[in-house]
Protein backbone atom coordinates (compact mmCIF):
# COMPACT_ATOMS: atom_id res chain seq x y z
CA UNK A 1 0.00 0.00 0.00
CA UNK A 2 3.03 2.34 0.42
CA UNK A 3 4.15 4.02 -2.76
CA UNK A 4 6.81 6.07 -2.08
CA UNK A 5 10.07 5.22 -3.22
CA UNK A 6 12.10 5.93 0.14
CA UNK A 7 12.19 2.48 2.27
CA UNK A 8 9.80 2.32 5.09
CA UNK A 9 11.27 3.04 8.35
CA UNK A 10 9.96 -0.55 9.83
CA UNK A 11 8.98 -3.22 7.39
CA UNK A 12 7.70 -6.40 8.83
CA UNK A 13 6.81 -9.88 7.11
CA UNK A 14 5.21 -12.92 8.27
CA UNK A 15 6.26 -12.33 11.93
CA UNK A 16 5.13 -14.88 14.53
CA UNK A 17 5.99 -15.66 17.59
CA UNK A 18 4.55 -18.24 20.11
CA UNK A 19 5.01 -18.46 24.53
CA UNK A 20 4.86 -22.13 24.74
CA UNK A 21 1.48 -23.43 23.76
CA UNK A 22 0.05 -19.95 22.86
CA UNK A 23 0.36 -18.15 19.62
CA UNK A 24 0.50 -14.58 20.02
CA UNK A 25 1.67 -13.79 16.82
CA UNK A 26 0.35 -15.81 13.80
CA UNK A 27 1.80 -13.38 10.79
CA UNK A 28 2.00 -9.85 10.84
CA UNK A 29 2.65 -7.68 7.80
CA UNK A 30 3.49 -3.85 8.38
CA UNK A 31 5.21 -1.16 7.04
CA UNK A 32 5.44 2.28 8.46
CA UNK A 33 6.24 5.54 6.49
CA UNK A 34 9.26 7.73 7.74
CA UNK A 35 8.18 10.53 9.61
CA UNK A 36 4.50 9.11 10.07
CA UNK A 37 2.63 8.06 13.40
CA UNK A 38 1.61 4.32 12.92
CA UNK A 39 -1.06 3.63 15.41
CA UNK A 40 -1.35 -0.38 16.29
CA UNK A 41 -4.71 -1.02 17.50
CA UNK A 42 -5.89 -3.64 19.62
CA UNK A 43 -7.43 -4.86 22.91
CA UNK A 44 -5.69 -6.07 25.66
CA UNK A 45 -3.99 -9.40 24.82
CA UNK A 46 -3.90 -9.04 20.85
CA UNK A 47 -0.02 -8.97 20.74
CA UNK A 48 0.43 -5.44 20.36
CA UNK A 49 3.30 -5.23 23.04
CA UNK A 50 4.72 -8.46 21.77
CA UNK A 51 5.40 -6.61 18.05
CA UNK A 52 6.64 -3.54 19.69
CA UNK A 53 9.52 -5.83 22.04
CA UNK A 54 10.19 -7.38 18.76
CA UNK A 55 10.88 -4.45 16.99
CA UNK A 56 12.73 -2.98 19.65
CA UNK A 57 15.42 -6.14 19.98
CA UNK A 58 14.06 -7.00 23.46
CA UNK A 59 12.70 -10.64 22.00
CA UNK A 60 13.45 -12.62 19.28
CA UNK A 61 10.67 -13.72 16.64
CA UNK A 62 10.02 -17.32 16.01
CA UNK A 63 9.66 -16.75 12.27
CA UNK A 64 9.34 -14.05 10.07
CA UNK A 65 11.79 -10.37 9.12
CA UNK A 66 11.09 -7.09 10.79
CA UNK A 67 13.67 -4.31 9.49
CA UNK A 68 13.92 -0.84 11.76
CA UNK A 69 15.85 2.12 10.04
CA UNK A 70 16.82 -0.79 7.29
CA UNK A 71 18.21 -2.99 9.77
CA UNK A 72 17.26 -6.57 10.49
CA UNK A 73 16.14 -6.37 14.35
CA UNK A 74 17.90 -10.12 14.67
CA UNK A 75 21.01 -9.73 12.66
CA UNK A 76 22.27 -6.03 13.11
CA UNK A 77 20.76 -5.32 16.51
CA UNK A 78 23.17 -2.96 17.69
CA UNK A 79 22.32 -0.50 14.90
CA UNK A 80 18.71 -1.35 15.43
CA UNK A 81 18.79 -0.01 18.89
CA UNK A 82 21.09 2.85 18.00
CA UNK A 83 18.08 4.10 15.48
CA UNK A 84 15.07 3.67 18.05
CA UNK A 85 14.12 4.44 21.58
CA UNK A 86 11.36 2.51 23.57
CA UNK A 87 8.63 4.05 25.64
CA UNK A 88 7.53 0.94 27.60
CA UNK A 89 4.05 0.65 28.81
CA UNK A 90 5.01 1.63 32.27
CA UNK A 91 7.15 4.88 32.50
CA UNK A 92 10.94 3.51 32.74
CA UNK A 93 12.13 6.10 34.57
CA UNK A 94 14.52 5.63 38.13
CA UNK A 95 12.48 7.49 40.91
CA UNK A 96 15.24 7.40 42.97
CA UNK A 97 16.93 9.86 41.25
CA UNK A 98 16.20 13.15 40.01
CA UNK A 99 14.05 14.32 36.87
CA UNK A 100 17.44 15.69 35.87
CA UNK A 101 19.34 12.98 36.67
CA UNK A 102 17.55 10.56 34.54
CA UNK A 103 18.43 12.79 31.70
CA UNK A 104 21.65 12.62 32.27
CA UNK A 105 21.89 9.10 32.79
CA UNK A 106 20.36 8.37 29.53
CA UNK A 107 22.35 11.26 26.93
CA UNK A 108 25.68 9.48 28.66
CA UNK A 109 24.77 5.71 27.92
CA UNK A 110 24.15 7.41 24.42
CA UNK A 111 27.42 8.78 24.95
CA UNK A 112 26.75 12.06 24.15
CA UNK A 113 28.82 15.83 24.48
CA UNK A 114 27.22 17.79 27.32
CA UNK A 115 24.39 15.65 29.28
CA UNK A 116 23.81 18.20 31.12
CA UNK A 117 22.75 20.40 28.43
CA UNK A 118 20.69 18.24 26.70
CA UNK A 119 18.64 17.39 29.86
CA UNK A 120 18.08 21.07 30.18
CA UNK A 121 16.84 21.51 27.28
CA UNK A 122 14.59 18.97 27.33
CA UNK A 123 13.14 19.60 30.87
CA UNK A 124 12.62 23.12 29.48
CA UNK A 125 10.83 21.39 25.86
CA UNK A 126 8.36 18.78 28.52
CA UNK A 127 8.07 21.68 31.19
CA UNK A 128 9.47 19.74 34.15
CA UNK A 129 12.25 22.87 35.08
CA UNK A 130 10.98 23.53 38.07
CA UNK A 131 10.83 19.77 39.15
CA UNK A 132 14.03 19.26 37.63
CA UNK A 133 15.61 18.47 41.16
CA UNK A 134 13.02 16.77 42.31
CA UNK A 135 13.04 13.02 42.70
CA UNK A 136 10.98 11.22 40.74
CA UNK A 137 9.00 9.67 43.41
CA UNK A 138 7.53 13.04 43.81
CA UNK A 139 6.33 13.21 40.25
CA UNK A 140 2.77 12.77 39.04
CA UNK A 141 1.32 10.25 36.55
CA UNK A 142 1.78 12.62 33.32
CA UNK A 143 4.72 14.21 34.78
CA UNK A 144 6.34 10.69 34.78
CA UNK A 145 5.55 9.88 31.56
CA UNK A 146 6.02 13.21 30.21
CA UNK A 147 10.04 12.50 31.70
CA UNK A 148 9.92 8.83 30.16
CA UNK A 149 9.06 10.32 26.48
CA UNK A 150 11.58 12.98 27.69
CA UNK A 151 14.41 10.32 27.86
CA UNK A 152 13.08 8.46 25.02
CA UNK A 153 14.19 11.75 22.61
CA UNK A 154 17.55 11.70 24.06
CA UNK A 155 19.91 11.01 21.03
CA UNK A 156 17.43 11.87 18.03
CA UNK A 157 15.88 8.13 17.70
CA UNK A 158 14.29 7.98 13.94
CA UNK A 159 11.54 5.70 14.96
CA UNK A 160 10.10 6.01 18.62
CA UNK A 161 7.80 3.17 20.21
CA UNK A 162 5.32 4.24 22.38
CA UNK A 163 3.62 1.31 24.00
CA UNK A 164 0.40 2.69 25.14
CA UNK A 165 1.72 5.94 26.18
CA UNK A 166 -1.31 7.20 27.89
CA UNK A 167 -1.91 4.08 29.89
CA UNK A 168 -3.60 5.23 33.50
CA UNK A 169 -3.26 9.34 32.56
CA UNK A 170 -5.61 11.66 33.35
CA UNK A 171 -7.24 13.32 30.14
CA UNK A 172 -4.84 16.93 30.83
CA UNK A 173 -1.72 14.72 30.77
CA UNK A 174 -3.23 12.66 27.67
CA UNK A 175 -3.56 15.73 25.58
CA UNK A 176 0.30 16.60 26.77
CA UNK A 177 1.39 13.28 25.81
CA UNK A 178 -0.52 13.71 22.53
CA UNK A 179 0.80 16.95 21.41
CA UNK A 180 4.32 15.58 22.48
CA UNK A 181 3.69 12.80 19.71
CA UNK A 182 2.73 15.17 17.18
CA UNK A 183 5.68 17.25 17.85
CA UNK A 184 7.71 14.75 17.28
CA UNK A 185 6.40 13.52 13.75
CA UNK A 186 6.59 17.67 12.77
CA UNK A 187 10.01 16.33 13.64
CA UNK A 188 10.58 14.01 10.83
CA UNK A 189 10.61 11.25 13.50
CA UNK A 190 9.17 8.17 12.66
CA UNK A 191 6.23 6.75 15.52
CA UNK A 192 4.85 3.70 15.88
CA UNK A 193 2.09 3.77 19.16
CA UNK A 194 0.18 1.19 20.24
CA UNK A 195 -2.97 1.84 21.70
CA UNK A 196 -6.19 0.17 22.92
CA UNK A 197 -8.05 4.10 22.79
CA UNK A 198 -9.70 4.27 19.53
CA UNK A 199 -10.06 8.17 20.23
CA UNK A 200 -6.73 8.32 20.66
CA UNK A 201 -5.08 6.67 16.53
CA UNK A 202 -8.18 8.61 15.51
CA UNK A 203 -6.31 12.12 16.97
CA UNK A 204 -2.71 10.77 16.38
CA UNK A 205 -2.51 8.25 13.38
CA UNK A 206 -1.35 9.10 9.73
CA UNK A 207 -2.23 5.37 9.29
CA UNK A 208 -4.13 2.53 11.73
CA UNK A 209 -3.93 -1.03 11.77
CA UNK A 210 -5.93 -3.49 13.91
CA UNK A 211 -4.07 -6.41 15.66
CA UNK A 212 -6.68 -8.90 16.34
CA UNK A 213 -5.71 -12.58 17.33
CA UNK A 214 -2.21 -12.12 15.77
CA UNK A 215 -2.81 -10.59 12.65
CA UNK A 216 -3.01 -7.39 11.24
CA UNK A 217 -6.80 -7.38 9.81
CA UNK A 218 -6.97 -3.97 8.59
CA UNK A 219 -4.54 -1.86 7.99
CA UNK A 220 -5.43 2.28 6.53
CA UNK A 221 -5.67 5.68 7.10
CA UNK A 222 -8.86 6.81 8.77
CA UNK A 223 -10.58 7.86 5.99
CA UNK A 224 -10.21 4.19 4.68
CA UNK A 225 -11.16 2.63 7.78
CA UNK A 226 -14.27 4.40 7.56
CA UNK A 227 -15.31 3.69 4.23
CA UNK A 228 -14.97 -0.06 5.25
CA UNK A 229 -18.47 0.33 7.05
CA UNK A 230 -21.87 1.66 5.11
CA UNK A 231 -21.78 5.48 4.02
CA UNK A 232 -22.71 7.76 6.76
CA UNK A 233 -25.91 8.37 7.46
CA UNK A 234 -27.03 11.61 8.78
CA UNK A 235 -28.92 12.21 11.83
CA UNK A 236 -29.67 15.16 13.72
CA UNK A 237 -28.37 14.84 17.54
CA UNK A 238 -28.16 17.60 20.04
CA UNK A 239 -24.48 18.45 20.83
CA UNK A 240 -24.33 18.07 24.84
CA UNK A 241 -21.06 18.70 26.30
CA UNK A 242 -19.15 15.30 27.23
CA UNK A 243 -18.25 14.82 30.49
CA UNK A 244 -14.87 15.24 29.34
CA UNK A 245 -15.10 18.78 28.29
CA UNK A 246 -16.67 19.75 31.25
CA UNK A 247 -13.64 18.18 33.39
CA UNK A 248 -11.06 19.87 31.22
CA UNK A 249 -12.66 23.43 31.33
CA UNK A 250 -13.11 23.41 35.41
CA UNK A 251 -10.12 22.14 35.85
CA UNK A 252 -8.37 24.43 33.03
CA UNK A 253 -9.85 27.39 34.33
CA UNK A 254 -9.07 26.48 37.96
CA UNK A 255 -5.31 26.24 36.91
CA UNK A 256 -5.14 29.31 34.96
CA UNK A 257 -6.49 31.62 37.97
CA UNK A 258 -5.14 29.55 40.94
CA UNK A 259 -1.45 29.69 40.07
CA UNK A 260 -1.21 32.26 36.87
CA UNK A 261 2.87 32.09 37.51
CA UNK A 262 3.22 28.17 36.01
CA UNK A 263 0.06 27.67 35.25
CA UNK A 264 -0.63 29.48 31.72
CA UNK A 265 2.36 27.17 30.11
CA UNK A 266 1.87 23.34 31.69
CA UNK A 267 -1.75 23.15 33.81
CA UNK A 268 -0.88 19.57 34.05
CA UNK A 269 2.35 20.09 34.96
CA UNK A 270 1.70 21.85 38.10
CA UNK A 271 -0.94 19.33 39.42
CA UNK A 272 0.54 18.62 43.37
CA UNK A 273 -1.08 15.46 43.85
CA UNK A 274 1.74 12.37 44.43
CA UNK A 275 0.72 9.16 43.37
CA UNK B 1 29.97 -2.44 21.21
CA UNK B 2 32.19 -3.79 23.88
CA UNK B 3 34.43 -0.11 23.31
CA UNK B 4 31.98 1.34 25.85
CA UNK B 5 31.29 -1.53 28.15
CA UNK B 6 33.54 0.18 30.92
CA UNK B 7 32.61 3.60 30.53
CA UNK B 8 28.52 2.00 30.23
CA UNK B 9 29.40 -0.04 33.15
CA UNK B 10 30.89 3.28 35.20
CA UNK B 11 27.82 5.50 34.15
CA UNK B 12 25.52 2.41 35.48
CA UNK B 13 27.30 1.93 38.74
CA UNK B 14 27.42 6.00 39.63
CA UNK B 15 23.20 5.27 39.14
CA UNK B 16 22.98 2.46 41.54
CA UNK B 17 25.57 4.15 44.11
CA UNK B 18 23.20 6.98 44.30
CA UNK B 19 20.57 4.82 44.85
CA UNK B 20 22.52 3.52 48.25
CA UNK B 21 23.75 6.99 49.21
CA UNK B 22 19.96 8.03 49.01
CA UNK B 23 18.44 5.05 50.74
CA UNK B 24 21.39 4.53 53.59
CA UNK B 25 18.50 2.70 55.25
CA UNK B 26 20.20 -0.14 53.28
CA UNK B 27 22.93 0.40 54.65
CA UNK B 28 22.11 0.03 58.53
CA UNK B 29 19.54 -2.57 58.01
CA UNK B 30 22.18 -4.56 56.67
CA UNK B 31 24.42 -3.73 59.39
CA UNK B 32 22.15 -4.00 62.35
CA UNK B 33 21.02 -7.40 62.31
CA UNK B 34 24.80 -8.74 62.08
CA UNK B 35 25.76 -6.45 65.21
CA UNK B 36 22.76 -7.54 67.09
CA UNK B 37 24.03 -11.20 66.48
CA UNK B 38 27.10 -9.69 67.91
CA UNK B 39 26.23 -8.07 70.82
CA UNK B 40 23.68 -10.54 71.30
CA UNK B 41 26.62 -13.69 71.32
CA UNK B 42 29.26 -11.46 73.09
CA UNK B 43 27.15 -10.23 75.81
CA UNK B 44 24.24 -12.74 76.33
CA UNK B 45 25.03 -16.24 74.96
CA UNK B 46 29.41 -15.96 75.27
CA UNK B 47 29.72 -16.69 78.59
CA UNK B 48 28.71 -19.67 78.87
CA UNK B 49 30.42 -20.64 75.29
CA UNK B 50 33.37 -22.84 75.87
CA UNK B 51 35.37 -21.45 72.23
CA UNK B 52 38.94 -22.14 73.30
CA UNK B 53 39.80 -18.73 72.46
CA UNK B 54 40.81 -15.47 75.14
CA UNK B 55 38.66 -13.47 73.38
CA UNK B 56 34.99 -14.57 72.10
CA UNK B 57 34.93 -11.13 70.35
CA UNK B 58 37.85 -12.65 68.10
CA UNK B 59 36.32 -15.15 67.78
CA UNK B 60 32.89 -14.31 66.34
CA UNK B 61 33.88 -11.51 64.35
CA UNK B 62 34.29 -13.98 61.13
CA UNK B 63 31.39 -15.49 60.80
CA UNK B 64 29.35 -11.78 62.02
CA UNK B 65 31.28 -10.69 58.76
CA UNK B 66 29.96 -13.54 56.45
CA UNK B 67 26.47 -12.82 57.72
CA UNK B 68 26.65 -8.97 56.85
CA UNK B 69 27.29 -10.38 53.41
CA UNK B 70 24.61 -12.61 53.44
CA UNK B 71 22.08 -10.25 54.71
CA UNK B 72 23.64 -7.09 52.07
CA UNK B 73 23.53 -9.18 48.83
CA UNK B 74 19.84 -9.74 48.88
CA UNK B 75 19.51 -6.24 48.71
CA UNK B 76 21.05 -6.75 45.39
CA UNK B 77 18.22 -9.29 44.23
CA UNK B 78 15.91 -6.55 45.14
CA UNK B 79 17.20 -3.57 43.09
CA UNK B 80 18.04 -5.84 40.20
CA UNK B 81 14.14 -7.24 40.84
CA UNK B 82 13.04 -3.19 41.01
CA UNK B 83 14.30 -2.71 37.45
CA UNK B 84 13.23 -5.75 35.48
CA UNK B 85 9.66 -4.36 37.14
CA UNK B 86 10.09 -1.04 36.37
CA UNK B 87 10.97 -1.07 32.70
CA UNK B 88 13.94 0.81 33.27
CA UNK B 89 15.55 -2.62 32.65
CA UNK B 90 14.17 -2.74 29.30
CA UNK B 91 14.47 1.31 28.00
CA UNK B 92 18.36 -0.03 28.99
CA UNK B 93 18.34 -2.94 26.77
CA UNK B 94 16.48 -1.58 24.25
CA UNK B 95 19.51 1.33 24.14
CA UNK B 96 22.84 0.98 22.15
CA UNK B 97 24.98 0.17 25.47
CA UNK B 98 27.24 -3.32 25.98
CA UNK B 99 24.73 -5.46 26.98
CA UNK B 100 26.44 -6.96 30.32
CA UNK B 101 27.21 -3.25 31.70
CA UNK B 102 23.77 -3.36 32.98
CA UNK B 103 24.48 -6.29 35.17
CA UNK B 104 28.18 -5.37 35.86
CA UNK B 105 26.42 -2.36 37.64
CA UNK B 106 24.62 -4.10 40.18
CA UNK B 107 27.46 -6.85 40.94
CA UNK B 108 29.94 -4.21 41.14
CA UNK B 109 27.39 -1.93 43.53
CA UNK B 110 27.14 -5.15 45.61
CA UNK B 111 30.25 -5.15 46.34
CA UNK B 112 30.68 -1.66 47.84
CA UNK B 113 27.60 -1.40 49.75
CA UNK B 114 29.12 -4.58 51.00
CA UNK B 115 32.52 -2.85 51.76
CA UNK B 116 31.05 -0.27 53.29
CA UNK B 117 28.64 -2.50 55.51
CA UNK B 118 31.81 -4.75 56.97
CA UNK B 119 33.47 -1.65 57.64
CA UNK B 120 30.76 -0.61 59.98
CA UNK B 121 30.67 -4.05 61.57
CA UNK B 122 34.63 -4.08 62.23
CA UNK B 123 34.09 -0.83 63.53
CA UNK B 124 31.51 -2.08 66.00
CA UNK B 125 33.44 -5.40 66.79
CA UNK B 126 36.62 -2.72 67.80
CA UNK B 127 33.95 -0.65 69.84
CA UNK B 128 33.01 -3.90 71.90
CA UNK B 129 36.95 -5.10 72.02
CA UNK B 130 37.73 -6.92 69.04
CA UNK B 131 41.53 -6.66 68.87
CA UNK B 132 44.24 -7.90 66.18
CA UNK B 133 47.72 -7.63 65.67
CA UNK B 134 47.29 -8.64 62.32
CA UNK B 135 49.68 -7.00 59.47
CA UNK B 136 48.84 -5.50 56.35
CA UNK B 137 49.26 -8.74 54.66
CA UNK B 138 47.20 -10.85 56.48
CA UNK B 139 44.16 -7.84 56.99
CA UNK B 140 44.65 -7.59 52.40
CA UNK B 141 44.12 -11.41 52.67
CA UNK B 142 40.93 -11.24 54.63
CA UNK B 143 40.25 -8.48 52.64
CA UNK B 144 40.47 -10.60 49.67
CA UNK B 145 38.45 -13.20 50.72
CA UNK B 146 35.49 -11.09 51.44
CA UNK B 147 35.61 -9.31 48.16
CA UNK B 148 35.58 -13.21 46.19
CA UNK B 149 32.75 -14.42 49.05
CA UNK B 150 31.01 -11.43 48.80
CA UNK B 151 31.29 -11.79 44.63
CA UNK B 152 30.30 -15.03 44.84
CA UNK B 153 26.79 -14.38 46.70
CA UNK B 154 25.84 -11.50 44.71
CA UNK B 155 26.16 -13.59 41.36
CA UNK B 156 23.80 -15.95 43.37
CA UNK B 157 21.46 -12.62 44.06
CA UNK B 158 21.66 -11.70 40.78
CA UNK B 159 20.26 -15.10 40.06
CA UNK B 160 17.48 -14.59 42.20
CA UNK B 161 16.96 -10.71 41.34
CA UNK B 162 16.58 -12.18 37.29
CA UNK B 163 13.91 -14.87 38.24
CA UNK B 164 11.96 -13.85 41.08
CA UNK B 165 8.09 -13.45 40.45
CA UNK B 166 7.71 -11.12 43.47
CA UNK B 167 10.02 -8.80 45.71
CA UNK B 168 9.69 -11.25 48.90
CA UNK B 169 10.55 -13.99 46.48
CA UNK B 170 14.04 -11.57 45.31
CA UNK B 171 15.61 -11.73 48.79
CA UNK B 172 13.55 -14.45 50.78
CA UNK B 173 16.51 -16.38 48.78
CA UNK B 174 18.99 -15.12 51.04
CA UNK B 175 17.81 -16.38 54.62
CA UNK B 176 19.41 -19.66 54.50
CA UNK B 177 22.47 -17.93 53.43
CA UNK B 178 22.62 -15.86 56.63
CA UNK B 179 21.38 -18.96 58.66
CA UNK B 180 24.61 -21.71 57.40
CA UNK B 181 27.24 -19.77 59.86
CA UNK B 182 24.97 -21.37 62.53
CA UNK B 183 25.54 -24.50 61.57
CA UNK B 184 29.38 -24.00 61.61
CA UNK B 185 32.69 -23.09 63.56
CA UNK B 186 31.50 -19.42 63.08
CA UNK B 187 29.59 -19.45 67.12
CA UNK B 188 31.03 -22.66 68.36
CA UNK B 189 33.75 -25.36 68.06
CA UNK B 190 32.20 -28.03 65.21
CA UNK B 191 33.10 -30.46 68.00
CA UNK B 192 30.73 -30.24 70.55
CA UNK B 193 27.86 -30.78 67.89
CA UNK B 194 26.21 -34.45 67.27
CA UNK B 195 27.82 -36.65 64.66
CA UNK B 196 25.90 -35.67 61.50
CA UNK B 197 25.54 -31.65 62.29
CA UNK B 198 29.28 -31.99 63.01
CA UNK B 199 30.31 -33.58 59.70
CA UNK B 200 27.64 -31.18 57.83
CA UNK B 201 29.12 -28.02 59.58
CA UNK B 202 32.98 -29.21 58.99
CA UNK B 203 32.24 -29.86 55.15
CA UNK B 204 30.28 -27.03 54.73
CA UNK B 205 31.65 -23.71 52.78
CA UNK B 206 31.42 -21.25 56.23
CA UNK B 207 33.42 -23.10 58.32
CA UNK B 208 36.87 -23.55 56.39
CA UNK B 209 36.36 -19.22 55.45
CA UNK B 210 35.66 -18.50 58.89
CA UNK B 211 38.49 -20.94 60.27
CA UNK B 212 40.96 -18.90 57.51
CA UNK B 213 39.57 -15.77 58.46
CA UNK B 214 39.97 -16.32 62.11
CA UNK B 215 43.71 -17.63 61.91
CA UNK B 216 44.67 -14.58 59.79
CA UNK B 217 43.44 -12.17 62.28
CA UNK B 218 44.65 -14.32 65.13
CA UNK B 219 48.04 -14.51 63.66
CA UNK B 220 47.99 -18.25 63.63
CA UNK B 221 49.85 -19.87 60.90
CA UNK B 222 47.32 -20.70 57.71
CA UNK B 223 45.98 -24.06 57.70
CA UNK B 224 45.00 -25.73 54.79
CA UNK B 225 41.44 -24.10 55.65
CA UNK B 226 42.50 -21.31 53.84
CA UNK B 227 43.04 -23.52 50.85
CA UNK B 228 39.58 -24.62 50.82
CA UNK B 229 37.89 -21.21 51.69
CA UNK B 230 39.39 -20.10 48.61
CA UNK B 231 38.22 -22.70 46.70
CA UNK B 232 34.85 -23.17 47.92
CA UNK B 233 34.61 -19.28 47.41
CA UNK B 234 35.86 -19.08 43.67
CA UNK B 235 33.62 -22.36 42.85
CA UNK B 236 30.40 -20.84 44.16
CA UNK B 237 31.78 -17.93 42.01
CA UNK B 238 32.58 -19.42 38.89
CA UNK B 239 29.11 -21.65 39.34
CA UNK B 240 27.04 -18.65 40.00
CA UNK B 241 28.49 -16.61 37.63
CA UNK B 242 27.69 -19.14 34.91
CA UNK B 243 24.39 -19.47 35.74
CA UNK B 244 23.46 -16.09 36.53
CA UNK B 245 24.28 -15.51 32.51
CA UNK B 246 22.83 -17.97 31.40
CA UNK B 247 19.25 -17.09 33.60
CA UNK B 248 20.22 -13.21 32.40
CA UNK B 249 20.35 -14.12 28.46
CA UNK B 250 17.44 -16.35 28.92
CA UNK B 251 15.43 -13.28 30.38
CA UNK B 252 16.55 -10.48 27.81
CA UNK B 253 16.50 -12.88 24.49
Amino acid sequence: MITEAVRPAIHVRGLQKSYKALEVLKGVDLDVARGSIFALLGSNGAGKTTVVKILSTLLRADSGSATVNGFDVAEQATDVRRSISLTGQFAAVDEILSGRENLVLVARLRHLKDPGGIADDLLGRFSLTEAATRRVSTYSGGMRRRLDIAMSLIGDPQVIFLDEPTNGLDPQARNEVWQAVRDLAEHGTTVLLTTQYLDEAEQLADRIAILHQGRIIVNGTLTELKQLLPPAKVEYVERQPTLEDVFLALVDDEARTGSPATGAMTPAGTTKEPR
Amino acid sequence: MTTHALGDTAVLLGRSLRHITRSLDTIITTTIMPIAFMLLFVYVFGGAIESGSDSYVNYLLPGILLITIASGISYTAFRLFLDMQSGIFERFQSMPIARSSVLWAHVLTSLVANLVSLVVVVLAALLIGFRSGAGAPAWLAVAGILVVFTLALTWIAVIAGLSATSVDGASAFSYPLILLPFISSAFVPTETMPGPVRAFADHQPVTAIVNAIRDLLAQQPVSTDLWVAIAWCVGILVVAYVLAMATYRRTIS
